[in-house]
């Protein structure tokens, strides 16, 4: 978990404060196409002449908040169907449910590229788009753990008060759900930044001359004799971030998972 | 002949050097049914299973010896051991539907036993013990093909009582020398009860086994057992026969479990004891029980007292055994309390209610009048929850009146408005299942206060709410920083205080309890009963006391009606019905539950030479 903590919290400064230590503008062109580093560029150049440096320091920022805020969206939104569809039972459970199954069937890279080709891909679009590629999964895992939660006497002695439906979920079932969903935000959060990579390197998610990791990826990687920096560094981002997400949300979810609720709860 | 010889056992939590039980002593003999009692946590289950030389997991037998059937079990080889478990020493737990495997029939569960420990037995012979076993244990037929069907079943197509009767048959088919049943009747009704006891006793007679008989309550093991260990914290408090702890308990202890259990013949005062049962590192120095010992003396708190033999073998671990008076084991009865029928506050007419499309209940009608305690006795399976799920709105599927007051309650809880959903409330069966764990006692006790009478926002609210927790859980006998913990921080008797007291923070006229003691232990059930009296007598509350223990309805209520399959057989004030019970069922009802001051049984019967098949 600490290994975790570190790796995030160096590609997440990176992405703070990695644009305004660049040195040139991130679509500058400053010299040759996949030149060799220099003083000028320490990184080389990359397939326009652009400087590899700045174009690393300034294309983390798109990864990081599509991947972050898709997630998070993602998960809200499918918590809150799975929760419904698990209290409610009946048509609303099969409903919801079934639809869910049938968007299941997509692997989540296939929906994502049928959505794009639906919708344009824009920097703002993008969350929206990774969110609705795990909405169904992660309604499936409230649903499994709500499922279990609803049966319960305490949720019955909320019914027998006449409770508010919308106030059972989130105030009876909700905190029960907490930790397989934050255990999920965690892993979806992982693949996500996987996802958005590939999308850019696929073409479908930002576009030239933006700068992002996975763009530089596919713009570089036919130069990977002449000049490897140009895809070596933003490879080496995407593997740390994955990597150092992946260790820190596994450590949380043990941790939530042997802690006691009043040290999650307050 | 001695089966089973324990000496000096201890078993400590591993790396911590804390006991769980310790100077533990006791021999069995064969065909003798000895009771350990005691409650949760006094470390009852850890010694019923050192008998199959195993320890709960993060715990260890340190030290000691157990012999069984002339074999040391401490430190035997596991291989050793897992030869031994279950042909030589068998196992009957406290659950049987956890305890089956609920994947496989109950014939390949049965047949498993035989290849592990004895493959040798030619298949007929095998199957001859089986259907004999199936037999003793109640569940054979005698007809072969019926006897086929029974056993191609899987356990959920068979009732609890059915269940536990399986795991017997499979303790008993090895014909093992000796037996540990572990509360195996804990979740049964009273007939089912009473015939899987005098099961277990036959069986221990015919075949001459050991049987250690592992309960919380002193009332299920007065006719069955030959000898008793009581057992507190760890120790063994006191031991003897049947007869000298029913009819002259010493310790302390054994007097106050004896006093919590209620019985039906007569209406007595439920005397709780004070306290919980302390856990394993946090016990007491001196006496373990002192702080909770009515007769307790300075020395107690210093000195570990020592066994102390009163009489030929009945041996008392307490300072003052010889200077205790005579015990005080009936405690005083009380008188059934006046009651005006007049003031009728709940009524049901003519209920009929639905499960799908099998109907549950049958025209049931019961009125309830104000300050009154009516108590609804049947078995499971009888329909009594699904008429308390329906007065309080949970069961939807019924047609016929309910009305409180005199005006008709909507089906659904819902739809009634909120005046009606405050006047009744309903305090459900298990404690542990009832409370949100992962919501604090304060929140718990705010949300039906949110609900249904919510204070304008403005200044004061806080406070006001904050206040109404504090009084509310005072009314139930706890401290109000118990507000600020969670359920899981809490005991049993502790949790079911907070359920009453989410039921009563908004002030109900009518109280709906299901089975609300049944999860407890009897001397946590003593307090709750003493609660709800308490309430009941301060409050002017009108109590729906639904049980099967009628035991407890003796004690409890002022009136009783009696269900049979959904529907109500008989009616009346307490008195009349236990003592001159009109209907046959009420009639079984009264003589399967058990208990003591009956007759106690005699010395081990001889071997009644039935032949061991093998």
């Amino acid at each position: 978990m600490r290994v975790g903590l570190v790796l995030t919290g160096l590609v997440l400064l990176v992405v703070v404060i990695g644009p305004f230590l660049a040195p040139h503008a991130h679509s500058d062109i400053i010299g040759a196409p996949f030149s060799p580093p220099s003083a000028t560029a320490l990184l080389g150049t990359d397939y326009l002449g652009e400087d590899v440096l700045s174009r690393v320091l300034a294309g983390g920022r798109s990864i990081v908040w599509i991947s972050f805020v898709g997630t998070l969206v993602g998960v809200a939104v499918g918590a809150a169907i799975g929760m419904t569809a698990a209290y409610s039972g009946g048509v609303v459970d099969e409903l919801l449910m079934r639809t869910m199954d049938v968007l299941r069937a997509f692997p989540p890279l296939v929906l994502i590229l049928l959505l794009v080709s639906v919708a344009r891909a824009e920097s703002a679009l993008m969350p929206l788009i990774v969110a609705i590629a795990w909405v169904p999964q992660v309604a499936r895992v409230a649903y499994g753990a709500a499922k279990e939660v609803v049966g319960r006497e305490f949720v019955e002695s909320a019914e027998a008060l006449g409770t508010p439906r919308m106030r059972i979920v989130r105030r009876e079932i909700l905190p029960n759900v907490m930790t397989p969903l934050m255990v999920d935000f965690g892993l979806r959060l992982t693949w996500s930044i996987g996802i958005v990579s590939a999308m850019s390197f696929l073409g479908v998610g930002l576009q030239p001359p933006a700068a992002d990791w996975g763009l530089m990826i596919k713009e570089n990687y036919q130069g990977l004799a002449l000049q490897p920096w140009g895809v070596v560094v933003p490879v080496l981002c995407v593997a740390v971030f994955t990597f150092g997400t992946n260790l820190m949300t596994e450590g949380f979810a043990r941790t939530v998972a042997r802690v006691s609720p009043l040290e999650v709860t307050t | 002949m001695t089966a089973v010889a324990v000496k000096g056992l201890r078993v400590d939590l591993s790396g911590r050097g804390v006991d769980v039980v310790d100077c533990v002593d006791f021999t069995i003999d064969a065909g003798e049914v000895l009771g350990l009692v005691g409650e949760s946590g006094s470390g009852k289950t850890t010694v019923g299973v050192t008998l199959l030389g195993d320890a709960r997991r993060g715990a260890a037998i340190v030290g000691g010896s157990v012999v069984v059937d002339g074999q040391e079990v401490v430190g035997l080889r596991p291989d050793r051991l897992a030869k031994l478990r279950g042909s030589t020493v068998a196992y009957v737990p406290q659950d049987p539907s956890m305890a089956l495997n609920p994947a496989l029939r109950l014939r390949r569960q049965l047949d498993e036993l035989f290849e592990f420990h004895r493959p040798e037995l030619p298949d007929a012979a095998r199957d001859e013990r089986i259907r004999t076993t199936l037999r003793e244990v109640g569940l054979g037929s005698g007809d072969q093909e019926e006897d086929d069907a029974f056993l191609a079943r899987f356990p959920h197509q068979l009732s609890g009582g059915q269940q536990q009767r399986v795991t017997l048959a499979m303790a008993f088919v090895l014909r093992p020398r000796v037996i540990v049943l572990d509360e195996p009747t804990t979740g049964l009704d009273v007939t089912t009860q009473a015939r899987v006891l005098s099961t277990v006793r036959d069986l221990c007679a015919t075949h001459r086994v050991a049987a250690l008989y592992v309960t919380h309550d002193m009332a299920v093991v007065s006719n069955l057992a030959h000898r008793i260990l009581v057992m507190y914290a760890g120790r063994i408090v006191e031991a003897g026969t049947s007869a000298q702890i029913f009819d002259a308990a010493t310790h302390p202890y054994t007097r106050a479990l004896l006093a919590a259990v209620p019985l039906v013949s007569q209406r007595r005062e439920l005397t709780a004891i004070p306290g919980d049962t302390p856990l394993p590192g946090s016990r007491p120095s001196g006496c373990a029980f002192h702080p909770r010992c009515p007769d307790a003396v300075a020395e107690c708190a210093t000195t570990t007292p020592d066994p102390v033999q009163v009489s030929p073998g009945h041996v008392v671990r307490c300072l003052r055994a010889t200077r205790l008076g005579p015990a005080r084991t009936a405690p005083r009865a009380v008188e059934p309390r006046a009651v005006r029928q007049n003031d009728v506050v709940l009524r049901v007419a003519d209920l009929d209610a639905f499960h799908g499309r099998r109907q549950v209940l049958h025209d049931v009608s019961l009125a309830l009048a104000a300050r009154e305690c009516l108590a609804l006795v049947g078995e499971s399976g009888c329909g009594k929850t699904t008429l308390a799920r329906s007065i309080i709105g949970l069961h939807h599927r019924h047609s016929g009146g309910i009305t409180f007051r005199g005006g008709e309650m909507a089906t659904r809880a819902r739809d009634r408005p909120p005046e009606l959903r405050r006047a009744v409330q309903y305090v459900f069966q298990s404690p542990y299942n009832s409370l949100n764990p992962r919501r604090s006692i304060g929140e718990i006790l705010r949300e039906p206060l949110a609900v249904l009478s919510p204070v304008p926002a403005g200044k004061g609210r806080a406070g006001r709410t904050r206040a109404a927790v504090s009084e509310v859980l005072e009314r139930v006998s706890l401290s109000p920083t118990v507000a600020a913990r969670y359920p899981d921080q809490l005991s049993g008797g502790e949790r079911q205080r907070v359920a009453i007291a989410r039921a009563l923070v908004c002030r109900p006229e009518v109280l709906i309890c299901d089975e609300v003691t049944s999860a407890l232990d009897v001397s946590v059930q003593a307090s709750i009963v003493r609660l709800l009296r308490r309430l009941q007598d301060e409050e002017g509350l009108a109590l729906l006391f639904v049980t099967h223990n009628l035991a407890l309805v003796r004690t409890v209520a002022d009136r009783v009606i009696a269900m049979r399959a959904g529907r109500l057989v008989e009616g009346g004030p307490v008195d009349d019905v236990l003592d001159h019970p009109g209907d046959p069922f009420t009639r079984a009802l009264i003589a399967a539950t058990p208990e003591f001051g009956a007759a106690p049984p005699g010395v081990p019967s001889a071997p009644t030479s039935r032949e061991d098949r093998t």
